[in-house]
């Protein structure tokens, strides 16, 4: 696994973009090959897929607040429950703007939020941010339960839909055993939003998650993902580096919670209905649970993680009375025996082939 | 074993589909595709076969409301099994969709049902906010569904075609229970309690409307909440002799308790989310003298002899929806016997239908709500659930 | 607000705030020692829980027994709730933490591992009667693992009446017994801390570890002290919270469990009479607030004086001070 980790680190550059070109290329089909194995018996996989691409995109955002700032945010489904609020709220409630204007809201008032729950709460030390976003988290879904402007626990329904443009039919693929049949009953009708067809909102999360890829690389190489992750080791000598830690932590949650939200909007529209129910404190650890077991501070890490949270349970729903449970004892031995994640940051994995390498060379010396 | 794919022409493709997959969900059947006469057959065939046909349950069979989704599953399975003995040559098979309770998971579980050609209805869902998610597919699908237990006004009114329920809502029970405190009880001063969620705070709103002034304070509390002091406390400063709550079991049972403990005698009047065993475990000798509205009639009370095969099949009587989940799985099944082996055929059966249920006379007006609804009180005595009366809610 | 109401509120708030500021404890000594959040302490208070309850239908308690009968049966649950809460901390300890500690594993993901550990003693818990139907004992342990995910009621045996009437108030003996057990026991642990030798030990490890272990101080066996402390005071905790609330259930403690958290941060994690006031504010907190603004905003309230007072006193109400034991 590490070797082959390794290679793909240090694989020249060309290669590297056309591999991944190739996967961004076999994730948007997905929907469309329905491969046997991998496609979920119990649940429909396009439905699934949806599901997965938005943990991820909820885990890229997460790993920005605790994989690069070092922020434990335990109320992270905040962030994801005000966007779906906002395209709700102003999209069907109390107003029918178009989605696209309604995404930029969301996207908006989320991030404001970040730097409102920041401000006072990022000047708390370490461990009682924790238990602060917690309590944040909370008090979002609570407000949004009892608040009869929010509609209460009845929700918000008709939530508005991307406007569809529909140019052409593309036939998905059917599978008898290991034959393909090419299935031209059953077609996904190219961007157009429906309910019964989850495939389009799967390839609108895929776009974004891709652009949010994009940027996420170029954050982090800039100065400012130096920043964090000077902040993130050593607060205290970053700053007196000149470093504005708290200018930076503040940057990283609002951040965050900008992704956040864009996924908690695309999961509104998707669901077409939203209540309180789905943003409980649970749903954040599983979030936070995406981004250690992946590797905190890897992005692909992160995607990695979500797919295990999101996908796992709906491909295993046979075993759905024991879906908790085995997830528990998977984070337990994930945690013990590979505590760096599933996909540690390249920079880690460096750290640890040096180690590997100064104890083979001092084992050499012993030997020799 | 090596993947092999096959890439056919377009026309043989369809043909391939439609036998290999019997149908499409797009409602374009009428390509005249050459090998499709086996199956446009079974459509057209009255009473002929039924070849793998299926009912689906939707609902929660796992997770904290499993017991509930149990019940009903329990009177579905009870219809399904009496139909498939009487019916040799058309076997129907039950789909279960297990929601675990959670809108979230409803989506996809209803587009799974959808995608199966061989699921042409569905009894359920059986939560009113799954409902809210679930319902809108299955009407864009035109995939009929009849609910054992959603009973948020609400659902009926949506214009979903698919749409069919075969107990009253809370707009017939909230005023039976109003009813009940005013009548039955004659309670001066009540306090309404609810739980925050769309079902209790609903249903207490409507309660609250029909007390008018007789409502002295009120309160709501939260689901999984287990310390109800500050509850208590005010219903202790109101001097109630009624308190009623909207809401689930688990909170009623730990409601009447605590109240108890703190010395309040008032009586407790509940809803039909608490008519379970959980309030009688939670409560323990305080839940004793809680009326419990629910628009269900009691099993003892249903039509033939469903009570006993209920206890025969599954070794213990019927428990709250399970009479209910029997009729609306009856009336599906009736219509796939009568040969309604197609979506559009057995949605447009269960709309005319009218016959006797178990629990009700069973027809269904344009919104998809029974023509007939009772409410009926219900009494903790002994630590069992009696029915007491049944309110008449008409005058 | 009349003074019964008054009365009924503080008295309540403090009942449960004294149960709150037990199960803290547990959460305070182990972020003493390793300034670690133990989330998977709220499964142990879980387990202790059921303890007492299955002791209790074992010993067929009922309500009516005469009274020093009553009395000895719940001593005998009160020991039993200790005890398996004691056990199950020092199983924590050892599946979750002992191992990462010696790899000096990055604190987050100490809390994943505490995580999958509740997850896994809770659903152990709520999966009893399908554990139980495996090992083919669901027949003979019916009572005890039926409806598995569903409340199971705890036979107090005690008669609960009312004592004396303050304004129109009367005060019951059950709220007064919990009240002054919980009281008790905190005391207890604070003088076991303080003045012990083991106590010492665990002051000296939170102080300043390095300088513990140079001192001979076995830093292990004083980490699975603090677990078993913290255990052996939410199973009384356990004990105490179904003499006032009656029933528990698979998941009761992850809710509480965060309560009680919040109430050792509000007074000072790691400071252990930051934890009786912590718990005592959060309960009168979130008491009076469910009167001013209903008590479907009780919750809002505790989390929002959390925010409050971390902001004013980022290190809790008292401060961290397990170390100096000092108020």
């Amino acid at each position: 696994m590490r070797r082959f980790l390794d290679a793909v680190g240090d694989a020249p550059r060309g290669v590297r973009i056309a591999g991944l070109v190739a996967l961004a290329l076999l994730a948007y089909a997905l929907p469309l090959l329905n491969p046997p194995i991998i496609t979920t018996p119990e649940s429909d996989f396009r439905a699934v897929l949806f599901t997965v691409a938005s943990y991820a995109l909820v885990a890229l955002g997460l790993n920005i607040v605790l994989g690069y700032a070092g922020l434990l945010d335990l109320g992270y489904v905040g962030f994801y429950a005000v966007g779906a609020y906002t395209v709700a709220v102003f999209g069907s409630l109390h107003g029918n703007l178009p989605f696209p204007l309604l995404m930029v809201l969301a996207v908006c008032i989320t991030t404001a939020s970040g730097l409102l729950l920041g401000a006072p709460t990022l000047r708390v030390r370490g461990d009682y941010l924790a238990i602060v976003t917690l309590g944040f988290g909370e008090i979002i879904r609570l407000v949004a339960l009892n608040s009869e402007w929010l509609n209460g626990a009845r929700g918000i329904t008709g939530i508005p839909r991307p406007p569809s443009v529909e140019l052409f039919e593309i036939p998905r693929l059917t599978w008898e055993g290991w034959v393909a049949y090419v299935d031209l009953g059953d077609k996904s009708v190219f961007m157009k939003f429906a309910l019964l067809d989850a495939t389009p909102y799967y390839w609108l999360t895929l776009t974004v998650i891709i652009f949010v890829l994009f940027a996420d690389v170029l954050l982090q190489r800039s100065r400012v993902g130096r920043a964090w992750e000077a902040t993130r080791e050593d607060e205290e000598a970053a700053e007196l580096n000149g470093v504005p830690t708290f200018r930076f932590k503040l940057l990283a949650f609002a951040m965050g919670a900008f992704v956040g939200g864009m996924s908690g909007a695309l999961f509104a529209s998707r669901q077409g209905s939203i209540n309180p129910e789905p943003f409980v404190i649970q749903i954040s650890i599983l979030f936070l649970a995406a981004v250690v077991i992946g590797g905190q501070g890897n992005r692909w890490g992160a995607i990695v993680g979500a797919i295990v949270v999101a996908y796992l349970p709906e491909r295993f729903r046979e075993a759905s009375e024991f879906r908790v449970l085995i997830f528990g004892l998977a984070l337990l031995v994930l945690s013990n025996f590979r505590p760096q994640g599933l996909l540690p940051p390249r920079r880690r994995r460096r750290v640890n082939r040096e180690t590997d390498r100064k104890q083979q060379m001092e084992g050499g010396v012993v030997h020799g | 074993m090596r993947p092999t794919l096959k890439f056919l022409s377009p026309v043989a493709a369809a043909a391939l589909l439609l036998t290999a997959c019997g149908g499409t969900t797009g409602g374009d059947t009428e390509t005249p595709a050459p090998g499709s006469s086996e199956t446009s057959a079974t459509g057209e065939g009255g009473g002929g076969s039924c070849d793998g046909v299926k009912i689906g349950f939707f609902g929660a069979l796992t997770g904290d409301y499993a017991n509930l989704g149990q019940n009903i599953r329990n009177g579905v399975e009870l219809a399904l099994n009496e139909h498939n003995a009487a019916n040799a040559e058309c076997q129907v098979e039950l789909a279960d969709f297990d929601s675990a309770g959670a809108p979230d998971q409803a989506p996809g579980l209803a587009t799974k049902a959808i995608g199966d050609d061989k699921v042409l209805g569905i009894v359920g869902p059986a939560f009113s906010g799954e409902s809210k998610v679930a319902n809108p597919l299955f009407a864009e699908a035109g995939l009929v569904h009849i609910t054992p237990s959603a009973t948020n006004p609400a659902l009926a009114e949506n214009g979903w075609e698919t749409f069919f329920r075969v107990l009253g809502n809370d707009a017939t029970q909230g005023p039976g229970a109003a009813k009940y405190i005013k009548d039955v009880l004659g309670a001066k001063k009540v306090v309404v309690i609810d739980d925050a969620s769309e079902y209790g705070k609903g249903l207490a709103d409507i309660v609250r409307e029909d007390l008018g002034d007789l409502v002295v304070e009120n309160d709501t509390i939260q689901a999984k909440q287990t310390d109800f002091s500050a509850t208590v406390s005010k219903v202790r400063a109101a001097g109630a002799d009624a308190v009623f709550f909207g809401g689930y079991y688990p909170e009623a049972g730990l409601m009447v308790k605590q109240l108890r403990d703190a010395g309040i005698e008032a009586t407790f009047v509940t809803d039909d989310g608490a008519k379970d065993e959980g309030l009688i475990v939670a409560g323990g000798e305080a839940a004793n003298g809680t009326i419990i509205t629910c628009p269900c009639l009691p099993p003892e009370e249903a039509g033939g002899t469903f009570a006993q095969d209920y206890e025969k099949e599954f070794g213990a009587p019927p428990a709250t929806y399970s009479a209910e989940g029997y009729d609306a799985a009856k009336v599906l099944l009736d219509g796939i016997a009568e040969g309604k082996t197609e979506r559009e055929a057995l949605l447009s059966y269960v709309e005319d239908y009218n016959k006797d249920g178990v629990t009700k006379k069973l027809q269904f007006d344009e919104r998809g709500e029974p023509s007939e609804v009772s409410v009926w009180a219900y009494k903790v005595e002994n630590g069992q659930i009696v029915p007491d009366q049944e309110i008449n809610v008409a005058s | 607000m009349s003074l019964a109401t008054f009365l009924d509120l503080t008295l309540s708030g403090l009942v449960v705030g004294a149960i709150y500021a037990l199960f803290a404890l547990g959460y305070t000594l182990v972020y003493g020692v390793l300034r670690l959040i133990n989330f998977a302490h709220s499964e142990v208070f879980m387990w202790g829980s059921f303890a007492a309850v299955w002791l209790m239908m074992a010993m067929g308690a009922r309500s009516g027994m005469s009274i020093p009968a009553a009395i000895g049966f719940l001593l005998l649950a009160l020991i039993a709730a200790m005890a398996v809460s004691g056990a199950i901390a020092l199983v924590v300890e050892k599946v979750a933490y002992s191992r990462l500690r010696h790899k000096n594993a990055p604190p987050l993901v100490a809390l994943i591992s505490a995580i999958g550990a509740s997850f896994v003693l809770a659903e152990i818990m709520g999966l009893r009667d399908k554990i139980a139907g495996w090992v083919g004992l669901d027949g003979v342990l019916a009572p005890y693992v039926a409806r598995a995910r569903d409340t199971t009621s705890f036979p107090n045996p005690l008669p609960n009446v009312t004592l004396f009437e303050v304004a129109d108030f009367p005060v019951r003996s059950n709220q007064l017994i919990v009240l002054f057990a919980a009281l008790i026991m905190m005391v207890a642990l604070d003088q076991f801390v303080r003045r012990s030798r083991l106590g010492r030990g665990v002051r000296a490890v939170s102080q300043d570890p390095e300088a513990a272990a140079l001192m001979g101080i076995n830093r292990d066996r004083v980490i699975q002290l603090t677990f078993l402390l913290g255990g052996l005071m939410a199973g009384a905790a356990a004990l105490l919270y179904l003499m006032h609330i009656g029933v528990t259930r698979f998941n009761v403690g992850f809710i509480l469990g965060i309560k009680a958290f919040t109430a050792a941060v509000l007074g000072g994690i790691g400071n252990i009479r930051g934890a009786l006031l912590g718990g005592l504010t959060l309960g009168l907190a979130e008491n009076y607030g469910s009167l001013i603004f209903g008590t479907e905003w009780k919750d809002v309230v505790a989390f929002c004086l959390l925010i409050v007072v971390l902001l004013f006193r980022p290190t809790g109400l008292l401060g961290e001070s397990l170390g100096k034991a000092r108020a």
